[in-house]
């Protein structure tokens, strides 16, 4: 049997688990996604040296997302996972081309190019797949018995597809905000002007999502219009325009460091709106965290561990970024 | 063919395909991981120059050769649910907890420190670098015990007992769930393989610019201790794979009757089917050429030990014999070529040829890739070997796979096929230009080719420049 303390926990974690990937693999996917708005060369290395060092431990986190799911919520995993089929795979095959670019642009010089479109165009499918997974879990997953019992384009409405859209933006606002403050000199003035436009954007994303979202699904309705949800419903537009105005003005004002911190804030705001309407399912309106948790045995196993090794691996995560700390330089790190 | 037959083949067509790939980098990237540290670890400890150029030469090798393990695993990762999900379900409260810590012990500490290790040496000093070199190759050993543990499981199940909703649950220990029968054997067997594999390559590669007439001394110093490594790993291998063997007889008899193509018992000594043509529908080896009783002699220590055949076990549990008997075949056939490497080095080493003996050079340049080969095969060998069953004699692969319609798996599948084949070709091609330059005297870290071409062949004025600046 399994325990509901220890599912809240586990669903926390992750939650938590998710939050850490959007934000940290957002930047990277953000850089990949405006990459050939940078001009060749010079700008284009600084742009990959920003996250060279960072971007395999932030991948890590995705497979912690997929992993823990299946540990922790095996049902969930069972059923979203072929659900999204066709988004999953675009996603891992375009982290594929974003993955092997990072290595394969510096041995071949004469085909860097193409590595360089790999990477930014590998960037743009995982993002817009993960955007699309979102709003197709949001939506809604058929379900029948123990499986998925949909058709395998059910993901594609309207509906998911500005999701996905809305996370190409935000994540480009993620990227452009890092770059701004890892780099100095061009590639931080066109950074900063791909901000200053895509942190509006994202603002207007975040609300074209949210003011879609309570009309899929009658039940998020309910959620944000009656207590307690009400109570996130009213400060939330405010704190979200407010975090996007600071970081637009941050940006006109010249500042390297806040603006990314004002466009973490947005995406945390957002994701605390996610769990509100989705709370205390992991898939909407069909199967609650509760259903699809792991016997008690199999979470205990794991909470004992993650206990001990998820502080240990913010520990050193945090140490690698401060190695990498302050701005980067063309050449590489040496 | 039926839409859900056919749909279940092409998943486990593509399921073959990719975990067959992905098992190419890690079986060089555990290797080398550990290489780095000895190379690092002799170069702070002897302060000798040539281990500082060995290692900046195999860190730009181990970068990509890593990269593309990392990004072919987190397919693997997402594959259990997509294309599996009825054993996602069902097996997830066991397995699933094993791969998270392999998640959380093996795979964050080898990105986490990869950076470092890349990039950092000027950042952080010599000690704490070294440092980093030796979390990630632990990180990719972790990473393999805790996969390993999983499969291993799946071959060998104990300590669980199947819930109201059909979901197998811990009954007993997680010590037994994950340390189940076959896990030790197999453990030691693959890594063993991976760093032979690893040998193999850095001997290869040795052997290559020894022939060509480059034999600086850090050629030299490769060479030499990738022969070391076969002359004194392969045996302990052979050894190791002949108790795995044992202790597959003892857990998966059928596995063990399909690798010896043993269609029919052998009362009194089984005889070694040394090579013939499986014949399932006959229930024979054609053409076989074989030694009496030795199968018996080595399975069972006696010549006249009776052992059972594929006719002791129904029809619908049996392995398919043919890819199992031959891939078995390769397999060892490789091995027994490793070990003829390693002592054929010994030999010349004692004589004092081993950097002038041209056809050991050339030997082992055709044995740069064999570890590859073994390692595929071996895995054939026991997954398909494993088979019907995707949980041996708890849940059969036909009944494990994901309600999917089969034009999104053959799409999928299609896709993986050209994505793979281009991007890992390249890859696979970066590395060998790599491998075509020999590690030089003045080889310079990662990163600081980065802003320039890369040099393909010789000292230009350019990276002289460079190196003094290194």
């Amino acid at each position: 049997m399994q325990d509901p303390t220890l599912t809240v926990i586990w669903a926390l974690i992750i939650a938590i688990g998710i939050a850490a990937y959007v934000v940290m693999d957002g930047f990277d996917l953000g850089i990949g996604i405006l990459f050939k708005g940078f001009s060749v060369g010079k700008e284009r290395n600084m742009a990959m040296n920003a996250i060279a060092p960072v971007w395999d431990g932030n991948e890590t986190w995705l497979v912690l997302g997929g992993g823990g799911l299946l540990a922790a919520f095996p049902l969930a995993y069972a059923v979203i996972l072929p659900a999204l089929y066709a988004p999953l795979i675009a996603m891992l095959l375009g982290l594929v081309f974003r993955g092997v670019a990072f290595e394969f642009r510096w041995r071949d010089p004469g085909h860097r190019a193409f590595w360089d479109f790999g990477f930014s165009a590998g960037s743009l499918v995982a993002t817009f797949a993960q955007g699309i997974t979102l709003g197709a879990l949001l939506q809604g997953i058929e379900v029948e018995g123990r499986a998925y019992g949909g058709g395998w384009w059910d993901w594609l409405t309207p509906f998911s597809l500005l999701c996905g859209v809305a996370l190409v933006i935000g994540y480009a606002a993620l990227g452009a905000c890092w770059l701004v403050m890892k780099t100095t000199g061009e590639i931080q003035a066109d950074a900063r002007r791909y901000a200053v436009w895509t942190v509006p954007a994202l603002l207007a994303a975040i609300g074209a999502v949210s003011l879609a979202t309570p009309f899929v699904e009658p039940q998020y309705f309910e959620r944000w219009f009656e207590r307690p949800g009400l109570f996130a419903t009213i400060p939330m537009p405010l704190l979200v325009a407010g975090a996007a105005f600071m970081a637009w003005r941050d940006l006109r004002a010249g500042r390297d460091y806040r603006p990314f911190f004002w466009v973490l804030a947005l995406f945390l705001l957002a994701m605390v709106g996610l769990g509100v309407s989705i709370w205390p399912d992991v898939i909407p309106g069909r199967v609650s965290i509760f259903d699809a948790a792991a016997p008690r045995e199999s979470q205990i196993f794991m909470l004992v561990g993650a206990a001990v090794l998820v502080p240990l691996i913010a520990g050193y995560t945090a140490w690698a970024y401060w190695v990498f700390r302050g701005k980067v330089d063309e050449a590489g790190y040496h | 063919m039926p839409d859900a037959e056919t749909a279940l083949l092409l998943a486990r067509i593509q399921f073959a395909f990719t975990v067959s790939f992905h098992f190419i980098f890690p079986a060089l990237s555990i290797g080398l991981a550990s290489y780095l540290a000895v190379l690092e670890g002799l170069w702070l400890k002897t302060g000798r120059d040539r281990y500082l150029k060995l290692f900046r030469y195999w860190l730009k090798i181990f970068a990509v050769t890593f990269a593309m393990g990392v990004v072919s695993g987190i397919v693997m990762s997402y594959q259990f649910g997509t294309n599996w999900s009825v054993f996602s379900d069902r097996a997830g409260p066991i397995i699933g907890p094993l791969m998270a810590y392999e998640v959380l012990t093996a795979f964050f500490l080898e990105a986490g420190f990869l950076g470092v290790m890349l990039f950092g040496m000027e950042k952080v000093g010599k000690k704490l670098h070294f440092a980093a070199t030796l979390m990630v190759a632990v990180g990719t050993a972790i990473s393999a015990f805790w996969i390993l543990s999983v499969n291993s499981w799946m071959q060998t199940p104990v300590g669980f007992t199947t819930n109201a909703v059909g979901q197998y649950i811990l009954a007993g220990s997680w010590f037994d769930v994950i340390f189940n029968p076959s896990f030790p054997y197999r453990l030691v067997h693959t890594v063993i393989a991976a760093y032979l594999t690893t040998a193999m390559v850095v001997g290869g590669v040795g052997a290559w610019h020894l022939l060509k007439g480059r034999g600086n001394k850090n050629v030299r110093a490769m060479f030499s201790m990738a022969m070391w490594m076969a002359a004194l790993a392969v045996p302990v291998q052979i050894f190791v794979g002949d108790l795995h063997g044992l202790n597959t007889l003892e857990h998966q008899p059928a596995k063990v009757m399909a690798m010896e193509g043993h269609y029919q018992s052998h009362p009194d000594g089984a005889p070694l089917i040394l090579f013939g043509i499986p014949d399932s529908e006959a229930e024979t080896v054609r053409y076989a050429v074989e030694i009496p009783k030795l199968s018996s002699l080595i399975l069972k220590h006696d010549p006249n030990a009776p052992l059972a055949g594929l006719d002791t076990v129904p029809e619908e549990d049996r392995p398919p014999v043919g890819i199992v008997f031959w891939s078995f075949r390769v397999m060892v056939g490789i091995g027994f070529l490793m070990l003829g490497l390693g002592l054929w080095s010994l030999w010349a080493r004692l004589r004092g040829k081993l950097f002038e003996a041209r056809w050991l050079h050339r030997f082992a340049l055709v044995m740069g890739p064999s570890g590859f080969v073994a390692v595929i095969a071996g895995w054939i060998t026991t997954e398909v070997g494993r088979q019907p069953w995707v949980i041996y004699h708890v849940m059969r692969t036909e009944d494990a796979v994901s309600p999917l319609a089969a034009p999104a798996v053959s799409g999928s599948l299609i896709a993986f096929v050209i994505v793979y084949f281009s991007v890992f070709a390249a890859g696979t091609l970066y590395i060998l230009k790599l491998m075509a330059h020999p590690p030089e005297t003045d080889e310079q870290p990662l990163g600081d080719e980065d802003s320039g071409p890369i040099r393909t062949a010789g000292i230009t004025p350019a990276s002289q420049i460079k190196g003094e600046k290194g």
